[in-house]
């Protein structure tokens, strides 16, 4: 009779050692742009939002979530290695254009050597230059003309001497404006073309 | 903008390897070709990458595809840049399975799923979580995580697979 018993407790025992130590941690970090993010956790048992910087969701061997607030130092220091791992921000060089054109504001040509310098301190580095439109005519005109920006710009680094084969290009057209304004507004600030290296 | 294919992606890490071995003035950097994923940016100690069943080294530079597996020793790390901006970080003895990548450089739609099998994985959302959140998900053996813009940190005990 004593041996099921001993063994229910050695059980018990076993389950609530599985349990104190979490099997799964997700834990949120405050973003770099000061934004508070969100992660929402979902497991059998339901979902859980976290919403708080150094907050984490544990999850336990029976699936079981416990929230648990660490100060800032615990959690810097426990995920050290991974954190030294993850790759820089890319670097963002904004030129600008004269309304309806391909040309260049003045000031912004000087941009390129500063460029070539971020593109040399970079492991695997990458070139993205994204063209943009202010919200005069539409959609689709603008798509191509923020793509045609870009392929300028390019020409433009390709002198300044990085490698035609080495630049990405894409147009985001006027979907994603520096400066909000009402349709058809001529914008200096959102005719620009930027140069991601990253 | 998308429509751009690379003919053999197999022929990639050679290229790159050429690529390093070229020294003239020009700069050369490397973009990740439209229908791969991104790209190894930091490796530290072993790092390997799992292609359909082949093994090769994930060295600075190698392109990550959608579908690839990303397993540190207990001496790696690795640091990923995804197409979209996306940022990630393996820690030591982590394995990463991606699942599926997708990325629109005009629209900033797409969908990126991953999976955390063991070990720790640090992410920085990018474009893609930005432009529509419910199209990002991460998850390991237990849950599923909704990425709404932000950093977070995945931490799997114990020897996964």
């Amino acid at each position: 009779m004593i041996g099921p018993l001993i063994f229910i407790a050695c059980l018990a025992a076993a389950i609530a050692q599985h349990n104190a130590a979490p099997r799964e941690r997700i834990t949120l970090l405050p973003g770099a742009d000061g934004k508070p993010g969100a992660v929402v956790v979902a497991t059998a048992k339901g979902e859980t939002v976290l919403d708080q910087p150094y907050r984490s969701a544990q999850v336990g061997g029976n699936a079981a979530v416990t929230m648990v607030t660490e100060p800032e130092s615990a959690v810097r220091q426990r995920y050290a290695p991974v954190l030294a791992a993850l790759p820089k921000a890319a670097a963002v060089f904004t030129v600008y254009f004269e309304t309806n054109t391909e040309d260049l504001v003045p000031e912004s040509a000087a941009r390129f050597a500063q460029i070539r310098d971020e593109l040399a301190r970079r492991p695997a580095p990458e070139v993205i230059v994204i063209g943009h439109t202010d919200r005069v005519d539409t959609t689709a005109y603008n798509d191509a003309l923020s793509l045609k920006r870009a392929e300028r710009v390019k020409q433009l680094l390709v002198e300044a001497g990085i490698a035609a084969d080495s630049i990405a290009v894409a147009g985001r057209g006027e979907r994603e404006p520096a400066v909000h304004t009402t349709d058809g507004q001529a914008e200096v600030r959102n005719r620009r073309v930027e140069i991601r290296v990253r | 903008m998308n429509l751009i294919k690379l003919t053999s992606v197999a022929a990639m890490p050679l290229a790159l390897a050429s690529l390093a071995a070229l020294v003239t003035p020009t700069l050369h950097a490397a973009p990740v070709p439209d229908d791969a994923a991104g790209i190894i940016k930091t490796a530290k100690g072993s790092v390997t990458i799992e292609r359909a069943g082949r093994k090769s080294a994930g060295a600075e530079g190698a392109i990550v595809q959608a579908s690839d597996r990303i397993i540190t020793g207990a001496d790696g790390s690795a640091g990923i840049a995804l197409r979209d901006e996306t940022r990630m970080a393996l820690g030591p003895n982590t394995t990463l399975a991606m699942e599926h990548f997708a990325f629109n450089t005009t629209t900033h739609e797409g969908r990126l799923d991953a999976s955390v099998r063991r070990g720790t994985l640090a992410v920085i959302s990018g474009k893609i979580a930005k432009q529509s959140p419910t199209a990002v998900k991460f998850s390991t053996p237990s849950t599923v995580l909704g990425v709404r813009g932000t950093e977070f940190v995945i931490d799997v005990e114990g020897d996964g697979e």
